[in-house]
């Protein structure tokens, strides 16, 4: 099941892990992104809580973390090659994994068509 | 090609004197450890190469002295030669730090009126020239909050609002100087959104900083409002002076409200700017806060200037010396020359400009928000990128083979492919016709044939840059090998 956050972050759950990232929308809006500040792998998120920042040659982006849980692992691969984000935002790009603690707040975020229809407003 | 590149072994443009001449060697004086084993590897030119070398790089610059330059948020305004000639006069030039007080009176006294100028300008109380830059003086003022509470008992607040629609450097400050950041949405209008703002603040909150007209230009309307709520709450208010140049001798930010306020004298004052400085930012505060000002303060007795380091509760020491006088010299100058009157026609003949651009550009691109501007203004790109299929980056590019430097862009961050436009009051009808002009040749291209924004520029020193590689993979120093 993979989910959006109005905040243009995506969640994508098995079991009870849930794997995060930024949309494939957000990436051509950030343009090249030079560096991925990445959390520390044990830290725990509320929702809403910004737990990465993103830098790009336009800006330096925070991202929200779109559930709450526990950080268990982080996309290392990041560190060295930022751009992977470009290349595949919603999968080989993505972020961390998270131990959800609420899996109800999956209710309150978009499915893709909902999200498409969230850009297209915000456009 | 770089100095280094041109090097040829042997070849030198001066001559030392021989080692021997000193009678030591430099194991005799020097610790092991710092004494070279091989000789640096300094580039070997005559006189005449190097001369070559950087007169060629300094005519490849682009300066407001050579063409337009409608940065946004950067007031890239004519500076007068007048003041150059003031601040190189022998009496500024020739003195010393140290100088006792008495043989530097003049000095003293230029910062000294140049400090009751800034105050009267801007309503505030007290201030102080030392800080070295807007985000120099951005960060004074976040510390002068932070002591205020703190000798106040009120060590609670710990936050600071800032609006979405701020400079990178608003946030920066606050957390350099321990503060944590709350941001506050703007509106449909583009300022700040009240009720949001009722929403989060509340007895922890130390601050808020605002830019007004803010970063899209747009006057802050409620800013009494605004002030009312912020200190009903205990909280401060502090003014970002990025923009003053719209609003000098019309409005005071001291009337407004504000706490703290910080200048550039080299935005606003018309002091050479960019790539780094000098600038020079200095702070102003009412009066709850004048003691709180770093040291030294310029005081005078009614016969006698003096520098006072003697302020209990100051926040001590920000800056060397006594921060960028120089800049103090050419500000002062600028002041003078233009007087009351000339200061207030700047800001009208800088909103007039802005307003005659946005007229005509937004013909072509839509503004991000209607209505009048101030001094700039901001043009949302996003249409082009829709019907086109170029960004405004593609735009900005194309601009520099007209030979015209681009407007700021992808600032603010709230606007969509945002471009954003500041003629400043110094440039002529003319000049700004022929810059809408190009812009609409431009955009004509785009219709046509979009590749040729999208291989822009063609015409300058070099080609587009590759930014993400220079980001990701920085090289910052020569070596022989590469």
């Amino acid at each position: 099941m993979k989910k959006y956050a109005a905040t243009h972050e995506w969640v994508s759950v098995e079991g009870k892990t849930a794997t995060v990232g930024i949309s494939d929308h957000a990436q051509d809006h950030l343009g090249d992104i030079v560096y991925v500040d990445l959390p520390e792998v044990g830290k725990s998120l509320k929702k809403g809580d910004v737990f990465c920042t993103i830098e790009s040659v336009k800006a330096a982006s925070d991202i929200y973390a779109p559930i709450s849980g526990k950080v268990i692992e982080v996309n290392e691969e990041l560190d060295s090659s930022p751009e992977k984000i470009n290349e595949d935002a919603e999968g080989s790009g993505w972020i961390a994994k998270i131990e959800m603690s609420n899996e109800s707040e999956l209710d309150s975020l978009m499915d893709l068509e909902a999200y498409k229809k969230h850009c297209e407003e915000e456009g | 090609m770089t100095v280094f590149d041109k090097s040829t072994e042997g070849r030198t443009g001066f001559f030392l004197p021989k080692e021997e001449s000193y009678g030591y060697e430099p194991s005799d004086v020097l610790p092991e450890n710092s004494v070279r084993k091989e000789s640096p590897l300094l580039p070997q030119l005559s006189e005449l190469q190097v001369m070559r070398h950087f007169t060629g790089l300094s005519e490849k610059n682009y300066s407001v002295d050579g063409g337009f330059y409608p940065l946004g948020s950067c007031t890239m305004k004519y500076n007068p030669r007048l003041n150059e000639r003031i601040a190189s006069l022998e009496g500024f030039s020739q003195i010393h730090p140290y100088q006792a007080e008495d043989t530097v009176q003049g000095a003293l006294e230029v910062m000294y009126n140049l400090q009751n100028f800034l105050c009267e300008i801007t309503g505030m109380d007290s201030f102080t020239l030392q800080p070295a830059a807007g985000a120099h003086g951005e960060l004074v003022g976040m510390l002068l909050m932070k002591k205020y509470f703190e000798l106040k008992g009120e060590s609670n607040r710990k936050k600071v609002i800032v609006p979405d629609s701020a400079h990178g450097t608003n946030p920066a400050s606050a957390v350099m100087a321990g503060f944590e950041v709350i941001e506050v949405p703007s509106n449909g209008n583009g300022r700040v959104d009240l009720r949001s703002l009722g929403e989060i603040l509340d007895e922890n909150i130390a601050g808020i900083m605002l830019t007004n007209p803010n970063t899209v230009g747009l006057f802050e309307n409620e800013i009494c409002e605004i002030q009312e709520m912020a200190h009903d709450k205990g909280a401060l208010l502090y003014y970002d002076g990025a923009n003053l140049n719209a609003i000098m001798g019309h409005a005071r930010p001291g009337d407004m409200g504000f706490d703290i306020v910080h200048l550039n004298l080299h935005k606003t004052f018309s002091t050479p700017h960019g790539m780094g400085g000098p600038g020079s930012g200095p702070v102003g505060v009412k009066s709850i806060l004048k003691d709180l000002l770093p040291v030294p303060v310029v005081r005078f007795d009614g016969s006698k200037f003096s520098l006072d380091y003697h302020l209990p509760n100051s926040i001590g020491k920000v800056r060397s010396f006594y921060g960028n006088f120089g800049v103090f010299l050419k500000a002062y100058a600028y002041i003078l020359t233009l007087g009351g009157d000339g200061l207030k026609r700047a800001s009208e003949m800088a909103v007039l400009n802005a307003n005659y651009l946005r007229t005509r550009l937004s013909k072509l691109i839509p503004t991000a928000y209607p209505g009048l501007c101030m001094h700039e203004f901001v043009l949302k790109g996003s249409k082009l990128v829709s019907e086109y299929g170029v960004k405004t980056l593609d735009v900005a590019k194309r601009l520099l083979d007209y030979g015209i430097h681009p407007p700021t862009i992808y600032f603010p961050l709230i606007v969509d492919e945002a471009l954003m436009v500041e003629p400043t009051e110094t440039e002529t009808k003319e000049a700004l016709d022929n810059f809408a002009d190009t812009f609409e040749r431009i955009l004509s291209e785009a219709k046509e044939d979009p590749n040729i924004l999208k291989a822009a520029p063609q015409k300058t020193v070099v080609g587009r840059l590759d930014e993400a590689t220079a980001s990701r993979k920085p090289k910052t120093r020569w070596s022989k090998d590469t």
